[in-house]
């Protein structure tokens, strides 16, 4: 058997441990992806999910249990040493791209991702055809724009380059956290039928974090719900193209309440 | 009065040139990595320590000052190990350093002064140099700018090829965006030692120059060196503004210039060698402040 595009065994991670305040974020989570899964997770504020993804991308070491990329164990590996195998793309924007750089830097960056970094100059040869190339099909304009600065860019275009960074070197896991969050819904539109190419023609395997809970049904085929720092709900193939956002709600509303009927038997034991 | 100004002019751009390589050294850490590098207060008298030292036991020149960068790196290094493998604060970290550089430099020299007023200089090591082309030059004002001149616009370029490159972007976005760079598959530890050993080299190479051209080194010429630095770094940017690497490189080199240029002009007005510290603070402020009442594009 092949091992699991990724693994998480058993991983929990508190933040705050120790003090009154403690906040546990994973509880015992288990998940294995297949390489090729198109994974969409949704969940409260709160829930865990961008911890989870975290803790895949380096950013959040888990406090037990263990993380396997490609069967090889990662769990506590800096994010550096993952980056060759996993893209990106954080909750806060302005993580994901260099506001200070340009569009043609940016991309030069992410074109060496993974690999030793020398003295040779980052623009040289055909890279300006090559990244007009790879800009021109996002159909935002971008191509004309490779000296400007990032940070003159509108939300959805650096959120479109974000997601072609995340992409563009040889990764094979790609995670996203929101990223259309910021997004008009007509932009969103366009960088999530962006992302479900790429994704498609470089057959990535991804975990992608939304709100939009018609989004989580339409995309992927596999979906998770998060609540409470659990996996609460895991559905793939027919059974996740039959759900419907009245579902969704319904069980968000199931597992809220079992929460607070667990909270009251704790109070009154 | 003609002949007045013209002094103060040929004064100006020597020792803006001079301390040209201090902007740039400071413009690495200041602006690029967005911290105020401390180390800066011992690794430019360092610079001049190692220079001085070797010079009176007789090392050419160029050796001399290329030693000088060595050690100016070398102190960079080491405020970036203790930064990023103690997990000590960046600025904690460069006080660390300058306060240890001070006991060290005072080794290198043996004592607080060393003259070199008998000793051979870069400056004059080159102008023998063009003389061997039949120029029969003689070493004053005039030939220390040119050299001084040479030698930063050397430099400069070599910074605007070196932050070109593909280390030299991931030095840069280590300063911005560090988990972005992270993420990218970059060490940022490592990252960090490179800048900090190519500013304080710099720094340190600015210590050299001017302790040769001065006819001294002193165990307190790096007092208030980092805020003369930064207050170039401002000035330059408050002139010329945010627009890329090139322009960031020029305009440390000119606000030195400038910087320079305000505190003779506050001498000149008046004021005495006592108030310059006020002076300084005064422009350090001044730069502070002027960017914000201009429109930007960018912060
Ligand atoms: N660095 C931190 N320090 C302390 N608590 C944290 C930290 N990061 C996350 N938490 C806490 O861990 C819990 C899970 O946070 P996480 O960001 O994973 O939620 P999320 O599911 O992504 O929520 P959202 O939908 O709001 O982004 C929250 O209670 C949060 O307050
Ligand atoms: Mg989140």
């Amino acid at each position: 058997m092949t091992p699991a595009m990724l693994a998480l065994e058993r991983v929990s991670k508190s933040f705050l441990r120790g003090t009154p305040n403690e906040v546990r974020a994973l509880r015992d989570v288990d998940l294995a992806v297949a390489a090729g899964d198109f994974v969409t997770v949704i969940g409260s504020n709160g829930a865990g999910k961008s911890t989870m993804i975290k803790a895949v991308a380096g950013f959040a070491i888990p406090d037990e249990g263990r993380i396997l990329l490609e069967g090889r164990d990662i769990t506590r590996r800096p994010p550096w040493r993952r980056a060759a195998t996993i893209g990106r793309i954080a909750q806060d924007p302005n993580e994901s791209t260099c506001a200070g750089m340009t569009i043609e830097e940016n991309l030069a960056m992410a074109e060496r991702r993974g690999r030793p970094r020398g003295l040779r100059l980052a623009i040289r040869g055909d890279a300006r055809r090559r990244f007009r190339d790879a800009l021109a099909p996002i159909g935002l304009g971008l191509e004309d724009r490779l000296a400007s600065r990032v940070g003159l860019l509108s939300g959805g275009q650096r959120q479109a380059l974000a997601l072609l960074m995340a992409t563009l070197s040889g990764s094979r896991l790609l995670l996203l956290d929101e990223h259309l969050a910021a997004l008009d819904p007509k932009t969103a539109e366009t960088v999530m039928r962006l992302t479900d190419r790429l994704i498609a023609e470089r057959r990535l395997t991804a975990l992608m974090i939304t709100h939009n809970m018609q989004d989580a049904i339409r995309w992927g085929n596999r979906l998770l719900m998060m609540h409470g720092g659990r996996i609460v709900l895991d559905v793939g193939g027919a059974e996740k193209a039959a759900l419907t956002v009245q579902m969704l709600v319904d069980k968000f509303h199931a597992v809220s309440h079992a929460e607070m009927v667990e909270d009251r038997v704790l109070l009154t034991a | 009065m003609v002949a007045q100004l013209q002094a103060l002019g040929l004064n100006m751009l020597e020792q803006g040139f001079l301390f040209g390589f201090l902007g740039l050294g400071v413009l690495i850490t200041f602006r690029f990595f967005r911290f105020p590098d401390l180390t800066a207060e011992g690794s430019y008298p360092l610079g001049g320590a190692v220079a001085a030292a070797l010079l009176v036991s007789g090392v050419h020149p160029v050796a001399a000052t290329l030693s000088a960068a060595l050690a100016g790196a070398g102190a960079g290094m080491v405020t970036a190990l203790i930064h990023t493998k103690l997990k000590i604060n960046n600025i904690v970290a460069g006080i660390v350093v300058m306060t240890a550089l001070y006991s060290v430099n005072l080794r290198i020299m043996g004592r607080a002064n060393i003259p070199l007023l008998r000793e051979p200089t870069v400056f004059g090591e080159a102008v023998g140099w063009l003389n061997g082309f039949g120029l029969g030059w003689r070493e004053n004002v005039y030939t220390t700018i040119l050299v001084a001149f040479v030698l930063l616009v050397a430099a400069g370029a070599l910074l605007v090829w070196f932050f070109s490159t593909d280390l030299g972007l991931a030095v840069r976005a280590t300063g911005q965006n560090e988990p972005m760079i992270l993420s990218l598959g970059v060490d940022t530890d490592r990252t960090k030692m490179v800048g900090l050993a190519l500013s304080n080299a710099f720094i340190a190479v600015s210590g050299a120059l001017v302790a040769q051209n001065h006819g001294f080194a002193d165990i307190g010429m790096g007092i208030g060196i980092l805020v003369t630095g930064a207050a170039a770094v401002l000035i330059g940017e408050a002139i010329f503004g945010d627009r890329g690497i090139l322009t960031w490189v020029v305009a440390a080199v000119v606000g030195v210039v400038i910087y320079r240029l305000l505190v003779a002009l506050a001498l000149r007005v008046g004021l005495e060698p006592v108030d310059l510290r006020l002076v300084t603070a005064a422009l350090l402020l001044m730069a502070l402040a002027v960017p914000r009442f201009r429109p930007r594009l960018l912060r």
